[in-house]
């Protein structure tokens, strides 16, 4: 037999509760914080859409909001900012597909443990709780941005929504710090040990090694994200002067003093960029994954694939300066952060030829999953290209704060990652609810989002090149800004129609949930362990046995098969690549 | 050349016999017989590591925070003159040492207890023999005295605190004094949640777990408590030597 008898580390769950609310199953765990993940992007998009409108019709009154003044604005912009970046870009790549995936992908019958995933999840979901009362709360929603950079976000009386909102903002990120604290654990864990037999770490499909190496991103960054809102909410409420120097705020001199608002950015900075390959890396893994799959072709360079995320997870760690070259550090530690960066580019350029080399001359499929794989590539070379401009400090000086910023990183860490969720999504929903999705709207989806996202995000780079300045709420009477209107006109019917694209791809998903045509176990002729259990999997993956893996993850048109796809429980097959 | 046969995917888990997998494939094979005793508590373990190597990096956050802020001078509006705001706190060196020393006992009769915990585990198929007793020393509660022990050291820093306050010192009075309380605070509070799995652990044989998985809490939270001393002698060196 190629498989072996396992005892799974949980019994089936029988009432609803235990099955569905409180499951320990980590396919629910990743159901559950892909529908959180879906709920928030659109809590996310609508205020995006605020936004947009604000900036070309400033005068309207908004339904729900009615007018926004520059603070609401500023509210707008915070949490926009905040509920993407933690529960989006963090929350669906990595909790919801990763939690699903990556167990079943390495042959295991669940997490490592299986009650801290759940406890996981239903922290994080906590923590948007929080998040989302901030709205609610006298004073509303902070203003600080999502970098919570003090003195703004230290001092309660700054602003309207700077009381009990900001308290509640640090509170949600340190709840979502401990939750994904959790999750990275049980991800490293489950990794390292939970492997089947015969899945060596360089079989391992290049999802898992970019959950992996996320985890360990997470690992060590969130770690100091709550040790620095820690500090802040001392600061805040303890009169403490970790970030506050002498400040006087609406004319009264505040109690603080000898504190060093630098102080933040170098912490946050220090978690918040590797936070950026946290979103981007498994994005970078599903993208790998579906270009092999639909190229029907090994993917290129597999072991180079490995050793660039390895390299990129290394570098972001050692970058975060590049954020604060506005803050008066030292020429010669710009210096070093700046080469630092465009060190990151190796890599990534590696993975970037990876994946064309992977499409060359394959027999390419392009269904919806391949087409999200092939927009990700696109927005992360569009996107990444910008980079070496604001890794260079003389540069930088020009562009720091305006939209040439917002351009780059909207491109590269959110549109590119939310293509990789996209392409998970068309990809693993016939796994994970056993019914296809639709291919027709799911073009019609990919086209309108590809050029919408471009429309929407490459003008600004323009628009910073020109100075315009990011965060403003206003801009539509300033003279010397005029000339700049009919293009921010332009990329607010952009995001419009975009945005209502996006309720093609809701229905489509809620409807192939439900309606869709039944897929087979393995509907894009897949090599790696998901596509070989039932679909969708039963509550131990693989029906009572555990696999065992003979081949490496991406064997298509290996010479000698009969088919152009060996799986990797097959029989191992000579001339394959592992 | 080789030669493959199609099977429908399904099949592969039950269908034909494959040569073995290399030899270091995978788990080297050490799972495949299920999560049994050992390969639980390799898995706790490894989960322990990653939990000790993210509390190391809150305590290096903090740790820098602390260093940048000591050498930092402040601008003063009025003497229009850079001066620095950072006043030692006068700590309690008695008591902190005093908790040290109980902080210490305890995590002897934590590796005490953690020893007692695999014994008891080794001798778990030999003592469900009707009529066979290991002796009553194998049941001293170790663990019970290092529970008592942890709490005798959050009482100590309790007292501590309290001291702090006696001489004047608030979370808001001076940078130093505020880096002290969080640190000791940070650090009491990882070792309260210690102390929790500590009584877990100590409640096992109520809730009729097994020797097995008696150790491996016991194991676990050994190792963590040992964790929390070595953090504390570094909290307490830092707030001494570094001042």
């Amino acid at each position: 037999m190629a498989t072996t008898a396992t005892v799974h580390a949980h019994a089936a769950p029988q009432g609803f509760i235990r099955k569905y609310i409180f499951s320990l199953d980590h396919k629910v765990i990743g159901i559950q914080y892909f529908f959180l993940a879906l709920t928030a992007v659109f809590v996310g998009m609508f205020l995006s859409l605020l936004m947009r409108i604000h900036l070309i019709w400033p005068q309207a009154v908004l339904p729900l909001v009615g007018e926004i003044k520059p603070e609401t604005y500023l509210s707008l912009l915070t949490m926009h900012g905040t509920i993407m970046v933690f529960f989006v870009l963090t929350t669906a790549p990595q909790g919801g597909f990763g939690n699903y995936i990556l167990p079943i992908q390495l042959g295991a019958a669940d997490m490592a443990f299986p009650v801290l995933n759940m406890l996981s999840f239903w922290t994080t979901f906590v923590g948007f709780v929080v998040i989302i009362a901030a709205f609610f709360v006298t004073g509303g929603a902070p203003l600080h941005g999502w970098t919570g950079y003090p003195p703004l976000s230290a001092v309660q009386a700054a602003g309207p929504g700077e009381g009990l909102g900001a308290d509640l903002w640090i509170t949600s990120i340190a709840i979502f710090c401990l939750a994904s604290l959790m999750g990275a654990l049980n991800f490293i864990t489950t990794t390292l040990d939970l492997r089947a037999k015969g899945m060596t770490l360089m079989r391992m499909p290049l999802t898992v090694w970019s959950w992996f190496i996320t985890a360990i991103l997470g690992l060590l960054a969130f770690g100091v994200l709550l040790s620095a809102g820690i500090l802040l909410l001392l600061d805040r409420n303890m009169g403490t002067s970790f970030y506050l120097p002498q400040i006087v705020v609406n004319g009264v001199v505040m109690q603080h003093k000898g504190g060093s608002v630098l102080l933040w950015q170098h912490l946050f900075w220090f978690f918040g960029h590797p936070e950026v390959y946290i979103a981007i890396l498994p994005g970078m893994g599903v993208a790998s994954q579906i270009l092999s799959t639909f190229s029907r072709k090994p993917i290129f360079g597999y072991k180079a694939m490995v050793y660039a995320m390895l390299a990129i997870g290394f570098f972001g760690f050692m970058v975060w300066g590049h954020h604060m070259f506005m803050s008066g550090m030292s020429p010669y530690s710009a210096f070093i952060f700046s080469v630092l960066t465009m060190c990151i580019g190796v890599p990534s350029a590696i993975k970037t030829f990876n994946w064309l080399g992977t499409m060359w001359k394959g027999h390419i499929r392009f269904q919806t999953p391949m087409l999200y794989a092939i927009g990700f590539v696109s927005l992360f070379v569009s996107g990444g290209l910008s980079g070496p401009f604001l890794a260079q400090p003389v540069l930088d000086i020009q562009l720091h704060d305006t939209y040439f910023v917002v351009g780059h990183f909207h491109l590269i860490m959110g549109v590119a990652a939310i293509f990789g969720i996209f392409a998970a999504t068309y990809y693993w929903v016939p796994k994970m609810f056993g019914r296809m999705m639709n291919e027709t709207w799911g073009r019609v989806h990919f086209f309108i989002t590809l050029a919408g996202t471009y429309a929407i995000f490459m003008p600004m780079h323009y628009l910073g090149m020109a100075g315009q300045t990011r965060r403003y709420s206003q801009f539509t009477e300033v003279a010397y800004q005029a000339k700049l209107i009919p293009l921010q006109t332009f990329m607010t019917y952009a995001a419009i129609i975009t945005i209502a694209a996006q309720f093609i791809f809701l229905f489509n998903l809620f409807y192939s949930i439900f309606k869709g045509p039944k897929a087979s176990d393995n509907p894009w002729e897949s090599t790696t362990l998901e596509w070989v259990t039932a679909t969708p999997p039963p509550h131990d993956n693989f029906g009572g046995v555990t696999p065992v893996v003979h081949n490496g993850p991406y064997e298509y048109g290996v010479p000698g098969a009969s088919k152009d796809f060996v799986m990797q429980t097959d029989p191992p097959v000579a001339g394959a690549g592992h | 050349m080789a030669t493959y046969t199609p099977t429908n995917p399904i099949d592969h888990i039950g269908g034909i016999k494959p040569p073995a997998p290399p030899a270091g494939g995978g788990d080297d094979g050490r799972g495949a017989s299920g999560p049994d005793y050992g390969a639980r508590l390799r898995r706790a373990r490894l989960g322990l590591i990653c939990a000790i190597a993210t509390v190391c990096m809150v305590f290096i956050a903090l740790t820098s925070a602390y260093i940048v802020r000591r050498g930092m001078p402040t601008y003063d509006d009025a003497t229009q003159a850079y001066w620095y705001d950072w006043n030692n706190v006068s700590l309690p060196w008695e008591l902190l040492a005093i908790n040290t020393v109980v902080l210490l006992v305890s995590s002897v009769t934590m590796e005490l207890a953690r020893r007692q915990a695999t014994r008891q585990a080794a001798l778990a198929p030999v003592s469900s023999i009707p009529g066979v007793s290991l002796g009553k020393e194998r049941s001293f509660p170790w663990l019970g005295i290092t529970v008592l022990l942890g709490f005798g050291f959050l009482a100590g820093q309790w007292l501590a605190w309290g001291e702090l306050h006696n001489r004047g010192f608030y979370v808001n009075t001076n940078p130093s004094s505020s880096f002290t309380f969080l640190l000791t605070v940070t650090h009491a509070v990882h070792l309260a949640g210690g102390l929790i799995a500590l009584l877990w652990a100590t409640t096992a044989f109520l809730r009729h777990k097994t020797a097995e998985a008696r150790r491996i809490v016991v194991d676990i939270s050994a190792w963590y408590w040992h964790f929390m001393l070595v953090l504390w002698i570094y909290i307490f060196a830092l707030l001494g030597l570094a001042r």
